[in-house]
């Protein structure tokens, strides 16, 4: 099948406008008669489902948090981007869809991230309505930061709780929607399956976490906003409950899964400490803006860093990176603290991590500006090392973090299944092979408030006067049986091995062979290894107790068997794509000082894989990616 | 960063679910790493409960950065454990020592029913959010975000009631059982901005009522403020009750409305 | 916007697991002054200000009480003068009686107060923690407020009985508070009784002293700090004026003037 990306015509400006005046709407009085069914209440989800009932659809919202509150969004820190240049340092909707495409590595469509950037100004006036309590200046006035991959100030921010405010925003607007638009909430209800009739999405499957009941919604339309995959590697800064259940589910039911090897590593997070760790935490890029990236210049130099004088510390970013500095995108920061490390120059106790260090800063600024914007990242980073930042330089190094990949989509965010819907990290579109700091919070509110509200009449306006299809259909009772089945599976196994044992396993293979850096042996090793795993998870994983009272087990496991035939598929992709860009960095393919070398000739376009059974060499279908405004050039931060 | 592992005695109270009664079990804990967070200690309690076919330790968390407010018991007698201003997540086993007896109890109280082992249903919070903590603000037609100046000190206040992330340890810890805290903070977030103002009265006695429909009452105990992950201050209480009272003169109908 | 607070989800009956069920019901439509008793927070707002009150009398009252130590004569003026408020403006004891009923509606709704917001938070915990809980901020006297204020409660009852009814004083004359007084706190048992409840009193003000300016949303970052000392000031007043009654009048200091004889008010003859 053909993907068509359903561009608008007319110059890249227009687009959007054109788009919205051209695409079909569905009368207000009407709009009630639509059922939509919203699983996930992150950013993209949350503010999705407050918008779609707010224009009075029907709308169901699934999350297996026990409050839309919880959502892994909440993680955030950093800050959101937006064009406003309220700074006056000359930004403009343009450069933010410039610098996108950029830090994307040319990877993604021109016309969404344009469009991104234009909805990017509306985001935080609505989320200023709503009383996030951005940082302010002295003025009253809205306050920016810089942040990683660009030269301008653009990032808004609450404390280092962006995240947390943002989505409390979108989460009172959701609940002021079940207070007032009849929204039903399904807390504590995982989907575990995407029901398709007649070639349309008809609903979905859920278990109850609670009672363990597995039930159906039927809906005209399902939006999927249920986040990223970076949990496939068992360590990543994501929660912990993160997962790619939901779009793998889908994706075996037809929609096509782009870029899967597009997975981001976030330079800035706190080296692991033992084998128990079971997550790593992210420390916001926003502190590379008054830090610098540091390592002692000779080998297991032993001096503490305080002790260290000038000329035997190597500020290898700005060294190797002149114009950027230590703002270089992360994707870049991230090999050159590996390319450190590994050569053996790591400090810290296990010898992985290098100096993040503020003293400088501190010095200039004086400390309680310092405090002011990081205090709670050095509490933080305190709490969980032990150690004063403000005294040793904190240590770091680079994690997973985020998933450019997930689910392919239309320039209205609809997947190949018609009636599917893919908001938010979930999905593929804005970020090319790389994303810009702070822009995924941009992506996920731009998705659920100003994109989705009306993309989705134009699939549902055909639709009216028809309904879904009962839960009793046949489609929903299999596809019901098909979940109660994995379920009883999963508890009669009674092996010898735990299901974080088996993850841990799976995200060593992952991290050594498919992480910061690729090739194609190492990505064969893995592709002969996972199915192994994927054997021995099937005969020997360990799930206790029973399906009827809150099993955390069972759900693991449920998800860890999803990322180990999805986990394949990553590597697949990264083994298919003979080029280094972005995320995806290649050891066969880089300049000769190491950077990322892109083979545009061959390789721009989107890798969209459909599911042709487990084990089975899924099939490719390209997106040729075409750039009139931007031309694609070796990025440079030089 | 020390490594010397410790050895922790760990009581935990097991409820497979809220119709059977549910008891303490005390396990022994040998080779606890101290860079270990609470939770990974946990972690590694339920594997090896697993690996003695025992059924793993049902306990809430997610973000385990101290943000997401899921996590949260009571560790000897403390929501969140001894260290302040810290969630469950966020503590670190080099906080105990060596040979420490740790006890762990789910939060207790009406507004939060028991799930399973440490797992409590905390949606109650999400009925006196939904009852009217928001600013009535449809999507679109915001106005620029700069229009209204808001002074930093303001928005500051506002940031700090808007840290609360929800995990009820106010509830947990407070001896009446009330939510007063994670309600004046959610409310007053919002009383405190010009945004905020169209509805403060309503907002308040809606908020006010229905959290009093499933909690407690406060008598200035203050234990909340103390086991609050986020210290959020009992001045936002104070805030509450005062606008609490002022909702009760404010003349919200206009002349020729009947009044309820 | 919501006017009235959202009803409960899932009232009916009880599924072994699930979300809260309300311990009390919303009357959204019953009116102002009914929601606002019928509310916790406004139930504090009463407490508070009949607390206030209530300081209000004790202070006033031990200043009265004072004048024991001037003489018999002017304690027992001062009764008179009570009685006698405002001079002609008002037919005797008038006044008083407006103040007395005042005081008592003051005690009837504090009391009442206290005792419904003690029933809610019974019901707001019907399962209490099971292993020992370890108090970081509350004190002893905020978690016994309770049991502190019905040690005063009963010892209020005794004393009027004592002093003003004169049922548990056989000495009693109308109008001869200063024997009456001596005569009582001569008793030790009386002693130590108005001892212990005049220390529970003081413990019930340390802490309520200081609470009433939350319940009442008087919070400002400038007098924050001094609402604790005022709150030891006060209960120190309150505990060594009123303790200095029973010690001074048995270490007879104090001692009984000619008993028995009239008028109370003219000074004292006979030895
Ligand atoms: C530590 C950290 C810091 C970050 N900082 C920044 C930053 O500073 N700036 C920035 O722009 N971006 C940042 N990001 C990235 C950004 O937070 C995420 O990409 C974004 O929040 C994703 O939002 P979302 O709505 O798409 O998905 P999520 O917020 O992940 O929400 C997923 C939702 O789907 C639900 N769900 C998932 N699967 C299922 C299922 N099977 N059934 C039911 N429900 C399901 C979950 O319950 C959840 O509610 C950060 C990420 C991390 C990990
Ligand atoms: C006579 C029986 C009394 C009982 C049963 C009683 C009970 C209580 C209780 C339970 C409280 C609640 C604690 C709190 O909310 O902080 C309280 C508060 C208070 N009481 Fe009493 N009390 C009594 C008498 C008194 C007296 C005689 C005084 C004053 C002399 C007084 C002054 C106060 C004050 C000032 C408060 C604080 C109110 C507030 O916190 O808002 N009480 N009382
Ligand atoms: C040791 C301390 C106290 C002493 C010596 C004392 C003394 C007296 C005396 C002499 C009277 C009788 C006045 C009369 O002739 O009618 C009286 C009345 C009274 N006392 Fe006290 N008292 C003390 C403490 C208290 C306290 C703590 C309270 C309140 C909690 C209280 C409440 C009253 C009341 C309500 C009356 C009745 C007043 C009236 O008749 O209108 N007293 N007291
Ligand atoms: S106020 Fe503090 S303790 Fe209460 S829910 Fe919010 S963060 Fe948790
Ligand atoms: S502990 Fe409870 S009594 Fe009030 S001050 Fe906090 S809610
Ligand atoms: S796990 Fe998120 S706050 Fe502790």
């Amino acid at each position: 099948m053909a993907l068509d990306a359903k561009i608008p015509e007319g110059p890249l400006e227009d687009k959007w406008d054109n788009h919205r005046f051209g695409i079909k709407l569905v009368n207000p009085a009407n709009k009630r008669r639509f059922d939509i069914v919203v699983v996930g209440t992150g950013l993209a989800g949350a503010s999705a489902a407050a918008s779609l009932a707010e224009l009075g659809y029907n709308v169901k919202v699934v999350t297996f948090h026990d409050s839309p509150r919880r959502a892994h969004s909440i993680a955030a820190q950093g800050g959101i981007n937006a064009a406003k240049n309220y700074k006056n340092d000359g930004d403009s909707i343009y450069r933010l869809f410039y610098d996108t495409i950029k830090g994307g590595d040319y990877r993604s469509r021109e016309a969404n991230v344009y469009r991104l950037a234009q909805v990017s100004v509306d985001i935080i006036d609505q989320c200023v309505a709503q009383g996030v309590p951005f940082a302010r200046e002295y003025g009253g006035l809205l306050d920016n930061r810089s942040f990683g991959g660009a030269q301008v100030s653009r990032t808004f921010y609450a404390r280092g709780q962006t995240g947390q405010q943002l989505l409390l925003g979108a989460y009172q607007a959701l609940m002021r929607a079940v207070h007032s638009y009849g929204v039903q909430l399904y807390p504590r209800t995982e989907m575990l399956d995407v029901v398709v009739k007649d070639g349309r999405t008809a609903g979905i499957v859920c278990r109850d976490l609670n009672t363990g009941e597995v039930f159906s919604i039927a809906a005209h339309a399902v939006v999927l906003a249920t986040g990223g995959y970076g949990n496939a590697f068992y360590l990543s800064t994501n929660a912990k409950n993160s997962n790619v259940s939901a779009t793998w589910r889908a994706a075996k039911r037809g929609a096509y899964f782009a870029n899967p090897c597009y997975t981001q590593i976030h330079p800035t997070c706190i080296p692991a400490s033992d084998e128990f760790q079971s997550k790593l935490t992210l420390m916001s890029e926003s502190l590379r803006n008054d830090g610098r990236v540091w390592l002692p210049k000779q080998m297991d130099d032993a001096r503490s860093p305080d002790q260290m004088p000038e000329q035997d510390r190597d500020y290898f970013l700005e060294r190797r990176y002149p114009a950027f500095g230590n703002l270089v995108p992360r994707d870049v920061a991230s090999r050159a603290i590996k390319h450190e490390v590994d050569a053996g120059r790591g400090v810290g106790p296990l010898k992985n991590g290098a100096y993040l260090d503020l003293s400088e800063a501190t010095a200039r600024l004086g400390q309680d500006v310092i405090e002011e914007r990081y205090g709670n990242l050095f509490e933080m980073y305190e709490r969980i090392t032990g150690e004063d930042p403000y005294k040793v330089p904190m240590r770091i190094y680079p994690a997973i973090h985020y998933t450019m990949g997930g689910l392919w989509v239309d320039y209205n965010l609809m997947s190949n299944l018609p009636g599917l819907f893919v908001l938010g990290e979930a999905n593929f579109s804005d970020h090319g092979a790389n994303r810009l700091g702070a822009s995924a919070l941009m992506q996920g509110l731009a998705d659920g408030y100003f994109v989705v509200p009306y993309t989705i009449g134009d699939y549902l306006a055909p639709l009216l006067g028809t309904k879904p299809p009962s839960i009793d259909d046949p489609a929903f009772v299999e596809a019901e049986h098909a979940v109660d089945d994995q379920v009883r599976r999963l508890l009669s196994i009674n092996g010898k091995q735990t299901v974080d044992e088996i993850h841990r396993e799976l995200g060593r293979v992952l991290w050594d062979n498919c992480g910061m850096a690729r090739s194609e042996q190492s990505l064969s090793k893995a592709l002969s290894e996972i199915p192994a795993i994927r054997e021995e998870f099937w005969k020997n994983v360990c799930v206790l107790g029973e399906n009827e009272s809150r099993n955390q087990a069972l759900e693991k496991a449920g998800r860890v068997a999803d990322f180990l035939e999805f986990g394949e598929l990553m590597v697949l992709d990264a083994l298919r794509r003979n080029e280094s860009c972005g995320g995806h960095f290649r050891e066969e393919y880089q300049t000769e000082d190491g950077e990322a070398l892109r083979d545009d000739e061959h390789f721009a376009y989107v890798a969209s894989w459909e599911f042709t059974g487990v084990g089975n060499e899924p099939e490719l279908h390209k997106e040729q990616l075409n750039f009139e405004y931007v031309h694609p050039s070796t990025r440079s931060y030089k | 960063m020390s490594n010397q592992s410790m050895r922790i005695t760990l009581t935990v109270w097991r409820q497979p679910s809220p119709d059977v009664d549910g008891k303490f079990e005390t396990y022994d804990v040998p080779g606890v790493s101290p860079d270990m967070s609470f939770l990974e200690m946990l972690d590694v309690v339920n594997e090896r409960l697993m690996h003695d076919g025992k059924e793993p330790i049902a306990f809430d968390h997610d973000c385990r950065e101290g943000i997401c407010g899921s996590c949260g018991f009571m560790i000897n007698g403390r929501a969140h454990g001894p260290e302040r201003a810290t969630a469950t997540c966020q503590l670190h086993m080099r906080k105990f020592r060596d040979g420490d007896h740790l006890t762990i109890e789910p939060w207790r109280a009406a507004g939060f029913p028991l799930v399973k082992d440490l797992i409590v249903d905390r949606s109650a919070f999400d009925r006196i959010i939904e009852s009217g903590g928001y600013v009535s603000v449809g999507t679109g037609g915001a106005p620029d975000g700069n229009l209204i100046p808001i002074p930093k000190p303001v928005a500051d206040a506002a940031m700090d009631a808007a840290a609360c992330i929800g995990c009820g340890a106010c509830v947990a810890a407070c001896p009446n059982g009330a939510a007063q805290l994670f309600t004046s903070a959610k409310m007053q977030h919002l009383n405190l901005l010009p945004q905020g103002q169209a509805e403060r009265w309503d907002r308040t006695v809606v908020m006010v009522e229905t959290m009093e429909t499933y909690f407690g009452s406060c008598t200035n105990h203050r234990e909340c403020e103390a086991a609050c992950p986020k210290s959020i201050s009992i001045d936002f209480i104070a805030l509450m009750n005062k606008d609490f009272a002022k909702a009760q003169l404010k003349q919200r109908r206009l002349v020729g409305q009947s009044f309820p | 916007m919501a006017t009235t607070a959202t009803p409960p989800t899932k009232t009916a009956q009880a599924p072994p697991v699930g979300p809260a069920r309300p311990i009390r019901k919303l009357v959204p439509n019953a009116p102002p002054i009914v929601r606002f008793y019928r509310s916790s927070v406004g139930k504090k707002w009463v407490m508070a200000v009949t607390g206030v009150m209530l300081m209000g009398f004790v202070v006033a009252h031990l200043i009265g009480n004072l004048k024991l130590y001037l003489s018999k004569e002017e304690i027992n003026l001062y009764g008179e003068a009570l009685r006698d408020m405002p001079g002609h403006l008002l037919p005797r004891t008038v006044l008083l009686w407006t103040l007395r009923s005042g005081l008592f509606v003051a005690f009837v709704l504090h009391i009442h107060s206290a005792y419904s917001l003690t029933m809610t938070n019974r019901k707001a915990r019907p399962h209490q923690y099971q292993s020992k809980r370890d108090y970081v901020a509350a004190d002893f006297a905020s978690r016994t407020m309770r049991w502190t204020g019905i040690i005063v409660l009963a010892y209020l009852v005794f004393h009027l009985m004592d002093l003003t009814w004169g049922t548990a004083n056989s000495q009693w004359v109308r109008g001869d508070p200063y024997n009456n007084l001596v005569y009582s706190l001569q008793r030790p048992v009386v002693a130590i009784a108005y001892g212990v409840a005049n220390i529970a009193l003081a413990f019930h003000l340390y802490h309520g002293a200081w609470s009433m300016f939350q319940s009442m949303g008087i919070n400002n970052p400038r007098i924050n700090k001094l609402r604790r000392s005022f709150a030891i000031g006060f209960a120190g007043l309150i505990l060594v004026g009123n303790l200095s009654f029973p010690i001074l009048i048995q270490a007879h200091v104090v001692d009984l003037k000619c008993p028995h004889t009239e008028p109370t008010t003219a000074p004292c003859k006979a030895v």
